[in-house]
């Protein structure tokens, strides 16, 4: 076989690749748009479900949508907060190597594990506390989904700080936690705030882990102590129903989801842009 | 010679297994410009950052021996680092402004020491930035980002920003090497008015300008000191058969 014929076959074989790849992500988005573009509209958007909405009545599902955006806000703070404080502590602080090494191993061990079973934790950890389903239950299981992902995110981002510019600060005479603060988190901010919407968007479509924690409810978020809609169990629900109508709705509320994840992702981009003003490449 | 700045007794460094600097010990006099000259990997730079407790950033690295500042072991137990660090102030090779606007780069280092109000800070930028010969530039601009400035205006705004904490002394790594000639020469012209002030030691490895700025010179050469003196009886009359062959090109 001739070095030409191999080449061309491998070549033929990524391009294949490529081609599913991008075929289904098309084919993903074309059934969320063709099937709940029909049945997306004003109403779905601006009200909450009404008597007979899962048997295709009227009513939205903005307690869905403000619930989704609730738990995923709520939980993206939370744990950002954990997140920087950890990895700035293994960037300054932490002196054994060996435990810093431990440290990022166990974190990508939990990025690895399925969302149920922090659902699953989240649900014993309610029970032992006499604590019911609610949207702070859901805000803590979501923001241990998120700890692992936006940990090693800004891990990355931290460790791609130059040590010229670190050391540009120490020789003022600053401390660590000073240089941290001062200094590397300016440096870093469009990379910590992408790894936070990168983080939000994984918990904003995570349904499995807020099933058992938030709950599910038709009314609109109004307590941290009261059960909370999610869209993506909004879609389950509605499309484990027999109604035609409301199966549309399901792909209606996907389609939603998507959006908003499109939206935040454009965001980001746009934010980075005008927050790299400072920074020093 | 007079009271030193700085007595180095003894100074090894290592990295890990490679040994920098072996048992070196140098007297800096003060208000003079000292330069550290010897061919790259002569231990030379890691000479220099020992003299501020900057060389402990490296992973790895060991440090034996006294640098005696000021009658004090900067490698004390007890010493506040970061004193010493304001003290003794650093320009490093590429300028490296930090992620803020002009005005806050010159500011930084006050605001870390002590709490100024807006007039004293405003003064204090002013300052800074008319003795590393930058006013004139950035006056109008003051609040734009550090980093559209050219390098060598970034390599001026990091000297003023390096006075801004008022040191005593101030290290050099090679401060002119990224810069253009123009440039270069502007850094040359401002250290040479800021020695009547300040001591300064600097590392180069451009022998005209340690001929151009030097009033003693520290020849290092794989990893040891060789020959120190003031700097026309180095150049002149070099003592070690080492320091002749470097000066007269043999090795760089």
């Amino acid at each position: 076989m001739s070095k030409h014929l191999e080449e061309r076959i491998f070549v033929g074989l990524m391009i294949a690749s490529t081609i599913v790849v991008l075929g289904s992500l098309v084919l993903i988005l074309a059934t969320v748009v063709m099937k709940g573009l029909p049945a997306l509209n004003l109403k779905m958007l601006t009200q909450v479900p009404k008597g007979g909405y899962y048997l295709g009545k009227e009513g939205g599902i903005l307690n869905a949508i403000t619930g989704s955006l609730a738990l995923a806000g709520g939980a993206t703070i939370l744990s950002y907060v954990f997140s920087l404080a950890v990895v700035l502590y293994l960037h300054f602080f932490a002196q054994d190597s060996r435990f810093v090494y431990l440290v990022r191993l166990s974190l990508d061990v939990l990025w690895g594990v399925p969302s149920i079973v922090y659902g699953a934790f989240g649900f014993t950890l309610l029970l032992l506390l006499g604590l019911r389903a609610s949207m702070l239950g859901g805000i803590v299981a979501l923001a241990l989904l998120e700890l692992p992902i936006l940990v090693r995110a800004m891990d990355e981002v931290i460790s791609m700080v130059p040590l010229e510019l670190k050391e540009a600060s120490y020789a003022l005479g600053a401390t660590r936690l000073e240089t941290a603060l001062r200094t590397v988190v300016r440096q870093t901010v469009p990379g910590l705030l992408t790894a936070s919407l990168l983080a939000f968007g994984r918990g904003i479509g995570d349904a499995a882990s807020v099933l058992f924690t938030a709950g599910y409810t038709d009314r609109m978020p109004t307590s941290l102590l009261r059960p909370v809609a999610s869209l993506p169990l909004a879609v389950f629900f509605q499309l484990g129903t027999p109604v035609p109508e409301v199966q549309e709705r399901a792909y209606a509320s996907a389609l939603v989801l998507t959006i908003i994840i499109l939206i935040i992702s454009l965001i980001a981009r746009l934010l980075t842009r005008r927050l790299t003003r400072h920074v020093i490449h | 010679m007079s009271e030193p700045l700085i007595q180095i007794r003894g100074l090894s460094v290592t990295y890990g297994d490679r040994q920098a600097v072996r048992d070196v010990s140098v007297d800096i006099p003060a208000r003079q410009i000292t330069a550290i000259i010897g061919p790259s990997g002569c231990g030379k730079t890691t000479l220099l950052r020992s003299i501020s407790r900057l060389i402990e950033l490296v992973a790895g690295v060991r440090v034996w021996g006294q640098v005696i500042f000021q009658g004090q072991n900067i490698y004390d137990p007890h010493v506040d680092v970061t004193e010493i660090r304001r003290r003794i102030g650093l320009l490093a090779q590429r300028p490296f402004p930090l992620p803020m606007s002009i005005y806050e780069n010159v500011a930084y280092g006050p605001r870390l020491h002590e709490r100024y109000n807006r007039e004293t800070l405003d003064a204090i930028v002013e300052k800074q930035l008319r003795a590393a010969g930058l006013w004139d530039e950035v006056k109008d601009r003051l609040h734009t980002s550090a980093s559209a400035l050219s390098v060598g205006q970034q390599q001026r705004l990091c000297l003023a920003r390096g006075l801004a904490v008022e040191p005593e002394v101030l290290l050099c790594d090679e401060a002119t090497s990224a810069l253009d000639p123009i440039s270069a020469q502007r850094i040359e012209g401002r250290l040479l008015e800021l020695k009547a002030d300040y001591g300064i030691v600097l590392v180069t490895h451009v022998l005209r300008q340690a001929r151009r700025l030097a009033d003693y010179v520290v020849f290092m050469y794989m990893g040891e000191l060789i020959e120190h003196g003031p700097a026309d009886q180095v150049f002149r009359n070099p003592q070690e058969v080492k320091t002749r062959a470097y000066l007269e090109g043999e090795f760089y």
